[in-house]
């Protein structure tokens, strides 16, 4: 099974401040980590091969500081790290990026299965591992949170959309983007990061896509102008219940039924 | 002696109203039976027959004077959170709730330290004083206990083996005399030779000497980050014999726990929540704090080495907030996960030398078999601290009571014959009142009974705990 992981490099502070005079994301000092959500994929990948067997190879977008990250992903277990650095690549907005990506996974000789993470916690938009599927022609299910079965020939995969919850099954090719706490991502081991010290993350420009319309890459590719950035409104309320055990449970039992779960 | 105290009158409860307010006073059933025990109602079940809430140091005074003048019982209360069940009134009598005096003071940025009152929880005084960069470090997991019930339990906690116990923060304190005197014990000063610490006798006297109304605490300057490590080992002892290695290096771990795949698995299974090392049989969580990135790594090198060499078989590493998080909130989940696992509970505090504890590891386990009880045991490593947990399983009531005490009577002689304590953190309240005589020797004892009859001539503070007079 040749498994490709995407991944990507973003601040490690949790916090993503929005800069209120231009909209656009603060990104805070030099500190940087893999984006949370991508260890849950990393994590997938390395289960699968664990089942099946094959490769993980990470994919990233990203400056060359990005093999620090890459550095990370081996001490988890992951065989290839190979980044797509190009400075004609800077400044993409998720159609130039997910385009890039899947030139980049195209010129590895593609995926049996490509994972995503859900999202990043500096982007938020969740839209781009569908959106390499959809350059790549591929079978994609987004916010998977549960791989039900798998084997050499398919594979089959709960997807916790937001009023409903779908099975999807695929065969390959297929991408799949993982939701938070499909597994507990395992944790960098000291062992690997020792062996795996000199091993080096191949770099790729744009030189090596196959397509090489500069009008698909980069600022000139992305068609995207960000207005303005804010927090969605808030889906979810606390309700505060007072009273004795007596009280409270008759007020938790009204809200549960007028919600129509009893 | 003065038993039996006197019942508390009509006249007296006026008398309360008129020196606090009506609606801070409860009498009989009003009262909430929460104030009935503290965490451990294991330890004992009390109704006072007062309770009161007080709002300053004055309110205290008055109060502790009637008391004294009338021979009634009163035990001062946090936020209930302690596990000796030490907050209770045993004889019945008057419950002063300080947490209404819950202000933080403020904190003094040119001596480092923070001043507040007794009812201002624990992870308020952290935050007051990270609000100013600084850093409040004792830390006994329990943050939402008041800080008051922190100083007067000593509450320690497993960031103890680099930032000491809650008494190494206590600059000064304000407390109330059994006779209802306002008395300051040191001062805001770093050194002190004047006459007998009595603050820090204070300190971890579970309320049995005074009120504490008013505290004065040592901030340091925060750590810059923080790395955990989890080392990985297929057997307890060279997992446990890692311990002193770590200590023996220049970097001092801030946290070093232990943990057996036991207690892993019954978090996994009755919480669902997955320690995201699966591997391995026993394992140390090491935490390092350090003030600058390449410290943190040479002292994260250098552990992750050591553990290598004794044997682990792996040492796992959690460099971001959301590794380290996923490592300690299952550690945080484990009494929990116990209290799901088993039909009761019994803890043994013990605290042992630090090279003495694979050896009391081994023994706990072996005497928890003769008395057909499940020993689980885990806990502050680095400090000596273990928690040895001892859960009911398919034992009737009978048997389970008596073979949980003839088990820590065994296992309170194995920490004493190894140089050990009988309580590192949890205090002895009314849970571990039986076993501390014979503990600390007789002679001892008395001079305990001598210490609480110079502060409380009349033994109405809190009686019935840490020490007896029969």
């Amino acid at each position: 099974m040749n498994i490709v992981v995407c991944i990507k490099q973003v601040p490690a502070t949790s916090q993503v401040e929005i800069d209120p005079e231009s909209g656009t994301l603060k990104r805070m000092g030099a500190e940087s980590k893999t984006n949370p959500y991508d260890l849950f994929g990393i994590e997938t990948a390395l289960r699968i091969k664990e089942k099946l067997g094959g490769t993980v190879t990470a994919v990233t977008m990203g400056p060359p500081q990005s093999e620090e990250m890459m550095k990370d992903a081996f001490s988890m277990g992951v065989d290839r790290a190979v980044i797509l650095s190009d400075k004609k690549f800077a400044g993409s907005d998720v159609l130039a990026t997910s385009y890039t990506i899947s030139q980049g996974i195209s010129a590895i000789g593609g995926a049996d299965i490509i994972i995503c993470g859900k999202q990043t916690t500096d982007g938020d938009t969740a839209q781009i591992g569908p959106a390499i599927a959809e350059h790549l022609h591929l079978p994609h299910a987004a916010w998977v949170s549960e791989i039900v079965s798998i084997d050499n020939e398919k594979i089959s995969v709960r997807q916790n959309l937001s009023d409903l919850t779908q099975i999807s099954e695929m065969s390959y090719p297929c991408l799949i983007t993982v939701d938070k706490d499909i597994v507990v991502p395992r944790l960098p081991s000291y062992k690997l990061m020792k062996t795996t010290k000199d091993k080096k993350a191949e770099f790729l420009s744009f030189e090596d896509m196959p397509d090489k319309d500069l009008s698909r890459y980069g600022l000139v590719g992305s068609p995207t102008v960000v207005e303005r950035i804010f927090p969605p409104d808030k889906m979810e309320e606390q309700v505060y219940i007072k009273g004795n055990a007596a009280e409270k449970a008759k007020a938790f039992y009204e809200i549960l039924t007028a919600k129509k779960f009893v | 002696m003065p038993y039996p105290y006197n019942k508390i009158k009509s006249e007296d409860i006026e008398f309360i109203k008129k020196v606090t307010s009506p609606d801070r006073v409860w009498s009989g059933d009003d009262i909430k039976k929460e104030y009935y025990h503290d965490e451990m109602p294991e330890y004992g079940v009390y109704p006072p027959d007062l309770y009161v809430e007080a709002v300053s140091a004055e309110e205290v005074s008055a109060i502790m004077k009637h008391a004294y003048e009338r021979n009634i019982p009163v035990t001062a209360r946090g936020a209930g959170t302690g596990l000796a069940g030490g907050a209770t009134c045993k004889f019945g009598g008057i419950m002063l709730s300080l947490m209404r005096m819950n202000k933080i003071l403020g904190v003094d940025k040119q001596n480092l330290t923070i001043t507040a009152q007794p009812g201002a929880l624990l992870t308020e005084v952290a935050d007051a004083a990270a609000a100013e960069g600084l850093f409040y470090p004792p830390d006994p997991g329990e943050r939402t206990a008041s800080i008051g019930g922190t100083i007067i339990t000593n509450a320690g906690g497993m960031k103890a083996v680099r930032y000491g116990v809650t008494r190494d923060y206590v600059r000064c304190i304000e407390a109330v005399m059994p006779d209802g005197t306002i008395m300051t014990f040191s001062s805001n000063v770093v050194k002190n030779t004047t006459g007998f610490d009595i603050k820090d006798l204070i300190v971890g006297s579970e309320g049995t000497l005074c009120i504490v109304t008013e505290l004065t605490l040592k901030l340091i300057m925060p750590p810059k980050c923080t790395e955990t490590l989890v080392m990985v080992f297929d057997e307890i002892k060279p997992c446990i014999e890692t311990v002193p290695k770590l200590l023996q290096t220049p970097y001092i771990p801030t946290a070093i726990e232990f943990l057996e795949r036991e207690l892993l698995e019954i978090v996994e299974r009755c919480l669902n929540k997955p320690f995201p090392v699966p591997e391995g049989n026993d394992c140390l969580i090491v935490m390092y704090d350090a003030s600058s990135k390449e410290e943190l790594e040479a002292a994260a090198e250098q552990a992750a080495e050591i553990a290598l060499e004794m044997g682990a078989s792996d040492v796992k590493i959690c460099n971001t907030p959301e590794r380290i998080g996923s490592v300690w909130s299952v550690r945080g989940a484990i009494l929990e996960g116990m209290k799901a696992d088993s039909q009761a509970q019994e803890e043994c505090d013990v605290v042992v030398p630090r090279a003495k504890i694979a050896e009391f590891v081994t023994a706990a386990k072996e005497i928890g078999k003769k008395y057909r009880i499940r020993v689980i045991v885990c806990g502050h490593a680095g400090d000596g601290n273990i928690h040895t947990e001892l859960l009911r399983q398919n034992l009737t009531d009978e048997v389970w009571e008596t073979n949980t005490k003839a088990c820590l009577k065994e296992l309170y002689a194995k920490s004493k014959e190894l140089g050990g304590q009988l309580s590192g953190e949890h205090g002895i309240g009314n849970g571990r009142l039986e076993y501390f005589e014979d503990f600390i020797s007789k002679r001892l004892y008395k001079l305990h009974q001598d210490i609480k009859l110079a502060f409380d001539d009349k033994l109405i503070l809190n009686p019935g705990k840490v020490i007896e007079f029969k």
